[in-house]
C-alpha cells in the first residue's frame, strides 16, 4: 500500500512540488511527534493529510511553515527550502494552524487589518478591498465590526480561513479547517477549496474527518503515530484495498461452495447470506454461476471498503491516543 | 460565503492582487498597527488614567496643605510658585513602582502575550520576520515608556500651572531660573527618565520570549525591578550599585541644579545603553531559534 510513495516521487521533481519532505522529524523529549516522513505534494493538488489525534498533523505543518525546527530532516514549500527560505516563500502560502487565533477585544476587521498591515508585501492601497473580499468570502461581511470575542466557534473559524485568503495564495496550508462550522459551513468551506483548487492553488487540509476529505481530494496522505504510512493519489490509495462481493440467499452453504469454486477469497458466512473477495472474478460471472447452481440470489453487492474502513484498517481501531 | 465570487476580481492591478515587491524590511505600518493595539487595549487607558492621577493628586494635596500667602516660609512659597514642581514631584513618586509597572505589562504583553492568545503564530507565518519582529516590538515599548513619562509631565504640567502659575523656578543649586527654560529642564528630565525605563523594556523583552504567559512576564520583570531598588539601597554591596539599572534613575535631579551636573546623568545613560544592548540581544539570541509551539 506504500508503492505509489516512489511512483509520485520519482515521476515529480521537486520543483513540481507544492511540499516536498524527507525524512522530517521531531522529537519533543525522547518521543518522536513525527517520524521520518517523506511527504510528496504535487502542484495543483487537493492533498487530505489525515490521521487520528496526536498522530503528529499539527507538528508537521507547524515544521512546514517555520515555526518550529525540525530535529532531523528537510523540507521545502514551493521549491524554496525551509526555515531558510521562509521569508521568501511564506508571502505566497495561507496557513491555518490549529485553529483561529486573534485579539479578543479587537473586530474581525481590525484583526484582519492587523495581519495585512504586518505583511510587506501586500500593498496597503488596496488593504480595504482584499479585507472586504476575504471577510465576504466566508460570510462574514456583515459581522465584521464585531469585537473577536464575541464571535461564536464557527465565526472564530471562518475568520481565521480569511485570514489565509487576504493575499492571492499558491498553496493553502490548512489545519482542521471545519472544525467547529456547522454542516452548512462545512459545505461552504468544500466549494471553497474547490473554488480555490480549479483557480490552481495547491490546498494541504488536514483533517481526522473522512467524509469531508473524501469528497474533496485529488490526494490522500495518513498519518498514525508519527510516521505517514500511506500516501498517493485518492485513487491509488483507495485501489490498494480489495473490494468486497456480498451475496445474500437462503442457501448460504451452496452459495460459498460456488464462491470457493470460482476461486473468491476469504469466503465466509454472514447474516442472511455469504461474502468473498472477489480477486478479479467478473461479478456478472459470479451471478451467472449462482443463478446455475439453483441458488436463490436476493442481493448481490460488490463494494470497496470506504474510506473510513481503509482509515481505520491503517491507523488502528483503538480509541486510545498513543503517546 | 459566497464560494463562487472570485476574491480578488476588483482589485485595482498592481502587481498579482495587491502583492507589492517588499522594499523595505522595516514597516512603519506594522509598528502603528503595534501602537494602535497598545493604545486601544482597555486596560492600557486605565493605566494611564492611574500614572495622570498621581500628579493630580500631589498638586490639589500640596495647595490645600500649604500654608497662606505671607505667613509660610520662603523656601516653600518660592518653590510653588511655579507649577513645575508638580510633574517633578510625581516623576520621582512614580518611578518607584507606577512606571515600572507600566512597561512590566506593556512588556509581558509584547511576546508573551501574543504567545498567549496564539497571535504569535499566525504573525510569524504572515511573514514577519522574529528580529523585524523583536525590533517592531521593542520600538513600540520605547515609544509606550515616552507616552508613560509624558501623561505623568503633562497632566502634572496642567494641574501644577493651573493651581501655582507660571513664576521662576526655584533649582536645587538655590538659583531662580525662568519659566521658559524651567519648560525646558523638565523636558530633559522626561527624556532621562523614559531611556531608563526604555533599557527596562529591554529586559522585560526578554523575559517576555521566555514564557507564554503575559502575567508572569510582567510579575518576573516589577521582581527584577524591585530586587534592584532594594539592592540598590544596601551599603554593604555598593560594589554592585554601579551595574544597577535603577542606580542612577534618581539623578535626574541633577538636571535641575544651575549650572546642570551632568556625570551622573551620562552614566545613568551609559547603564540605559548597556542593558538595552545585552538583553535586546538576549531577547533576539532566545527567540530567533524558538520552536513556536503555543
Ligand atoms: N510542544 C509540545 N511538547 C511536547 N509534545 C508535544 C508538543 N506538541 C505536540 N506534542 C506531541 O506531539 C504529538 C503530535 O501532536 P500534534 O498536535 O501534531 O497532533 P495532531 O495530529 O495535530 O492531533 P489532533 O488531530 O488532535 O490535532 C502528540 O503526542 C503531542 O502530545
Ligand atoms: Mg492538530
Amino acid at each position: 500500500m506504500t508503492q505509489p510513495l516512489e511512483r509520485v516521487q520519482t515521476s515529480a521533481s521537486e520543483r513540481d512540488l507544492a511540499i516536498a519532505t524527507r525524512g522530517l522529524t521531531k522529537r519533543f523529549g525522547a518521543r518522536a511527534a513525527v517520524d521520518g516522513i517523506d511527504l510528496v505534494v504535487p502542484r495543483g493538488s487537493v492533498y487530505g493529510f489525515l490521521g487520528p489525534n496526536g498522530s503528529g498533523k499539527t507538528t508537521t505543518i507547524r515544521m512546514l511553515l517555520g515555526l518550529v525546527r525540525p530535529s532531523a530532516g528537510t523540507s521545502s514549500l514551493l521549491g524554496q527550502p525551509i526555515p531558510k527560505g521562509a521569508q521568501a516563500v511564506l508571502p505566497r502560502v495561507g496557513s491555518l494552524v490549529e485553529g483561529p487565533a486573534f485579539h479578543p477585544y479587537l473586530s474581525g476587521r481590525a484583526n484582519l487589518r492587523r495581519l495585512d498591515a504586518a505583511d510587506l508585501a501586500a500593498d496597503p492601497r488596496t488593504s480595504r478591498q482584499r479585507i472586504d473580499a476575504a471577510l465576504d468570502r466566508v460570510g462574514l461581511l456583515a459581522t465584521a465590526g464585531k469585537r473577536y470575542r464575541a464571535y461564536s466557534l464557527g465565526m472564530r473559524q471562518r475568520l481565521a480561513i480569511a485570514a489565509a485568503l487576504l493575499m492571492p495564495r499558491e498553496l493553502l496550508v490548512l489545519d482542521e479547517p471545519t472544525n467547529g462550522l456547522d454542516p452548512q459551513g462545512t459545505r461552504e468551506v468544500r466549494h471553497l477549496v474547490a473554488s480555490l483548487a480549479s483557480d490552481g492553488t495547491t490546498v494541504f487540509v488536514s483533517s481526522h474527518l473522512l467524509s469531508e476529505v473524501e469528497q474533496m481530494c485529488t490526494h490522500l496522505g495518513v498519518m498514525s503515530d508519527g510516521r505517514l504510512v500511506t500516501q498517493g493519489s485518492t485513487f491509488e490509495v483507495r485501489g490498494g484495498a480489495a473490494p468486497t462481493a456480498r451475496v445474500l440467499t437462503d442457501q448460504p452453504t451452496v452459495a460459498a461452495r460456488i464462491l470457493s469454486e470460482l476461486g473468491l477469497n476469504g469466503v465466509e458466512a454472514v447474516p442472511g447470506g455469504v461474502r468473498g473477495t472477489p480477486d478479479g472474478v467478473a461479478p456478472e460471472k459470479i451471478v451467472a454461476a449462482l443463478v446455475e447452481g439453483g441458488v436463490g440470489v436476493k442481493e448481490f453487492t460488490v463494494t470497496s471498503p470506504s474510506l473510513e474502513d481503509l482509515f481505520v484498517s491503517l491507523t488502528g481501531e483503538g480509541f486510545d491516543v498513543s503517546g | 460565503m459566497s464560494a463562487a465570487e472570485p476574491v480578488l476580481a476588483d482589485v485595482p492591478e498592481r502587481g498579482p492582487g495587491g502583492r507589492v515587491p517588499p522594499s523595505r524590511w522595516l514597516s512603519a505600518r506594522l509598528l502603528r498597527s503595534e501602537l494602535r493595539l497598545i493604545a486601544g487595549r482597555r486596560r492600557n487607558q486605565m493605566g494611564l488614567l492611574v500614572l495622570a492621577a498621581v500628579p493630580v493628586l500631589i498638586a490639589v494635596a500640596v495647595r490645600l496643605s500649604s500654608p497662606r500667602e505671607g505667613r509660610g516660609p520662603d523656601f516653600l512659597s518660592s518653590i510653588t510658585s511655579n507649577g513645575l514642581f508638580v510633574p517633578l514631584a510625581a516623576l520621582g513618586v512614580e518611578l518607584g513602582l507606577f512606571l515600572p509597572l507600566a512597561i512590566a505589562m506593556l512588556a509581558g504583553d509584547a511576546v508573551a502575550g501574543e504567545a498567549n492568545l496564539g497571535t504569535l503564530r499566525y504573525l510569524l507565518t504572515v511573514p514577519v520576520g522574529r528580529t523585524r519582529l523583536l525590533v517592531t516590538k521593542y520600538a513600540s515599548l520605547m515609544i509606550g515608556a515616552l507616552w508613560g513619562v509624558a501623561v505623568v509631565v503633562l497632566a502634572g504640567a496642567i494641574a501644577g500651572i493651573a493651581l501655582f502659575g507660571t513664576g521662576p523656578m526655584l533649582t536645587l543649586s538655590g538659583t531662580e531660573i525662568s519659566f521658559g527654560s524651567a519648560v525646558w529642564r523638565v523636558v530633559l528630565v522626561s527624556l532621562y527618565i523614559a531611556a531608563g525605563l526604555a533599557a527596562l523594556g529591554a529586559v522585560g523583552l526578554f523575559i517576555s520570549t521566555l514564557t507564554e504567559q503575559p502575567l508572569a512576564a510582567t510579575v518576573a520583570l516589577m521582581i527584577f525591578t524591585i530586587l534592584s531598588w532594594i539592592a540598590d539601597s544596601v551599603p554593604q554591596i555598593s560594589w554592585l550599585h554601579p551595574w544597577l539599572l535603577v542606580d542612577q534613575w534618581m539623578a535626574f535631579g541633577d538636571l535641575l541644579r544651575d549650572p546642570p551636573f551632568w556625570d551622573n546623568i551620562a552614566r545613568g545613560l551609559w547603564v540605559d545603553v548597556a542593558y538595552a544592548v545585552v538583553f535586546g540581544l538576549l531577547a533576539w539570541a532566545r527567540f530567533a531559534g524558538k520552536d513556536i509551539t503555543s
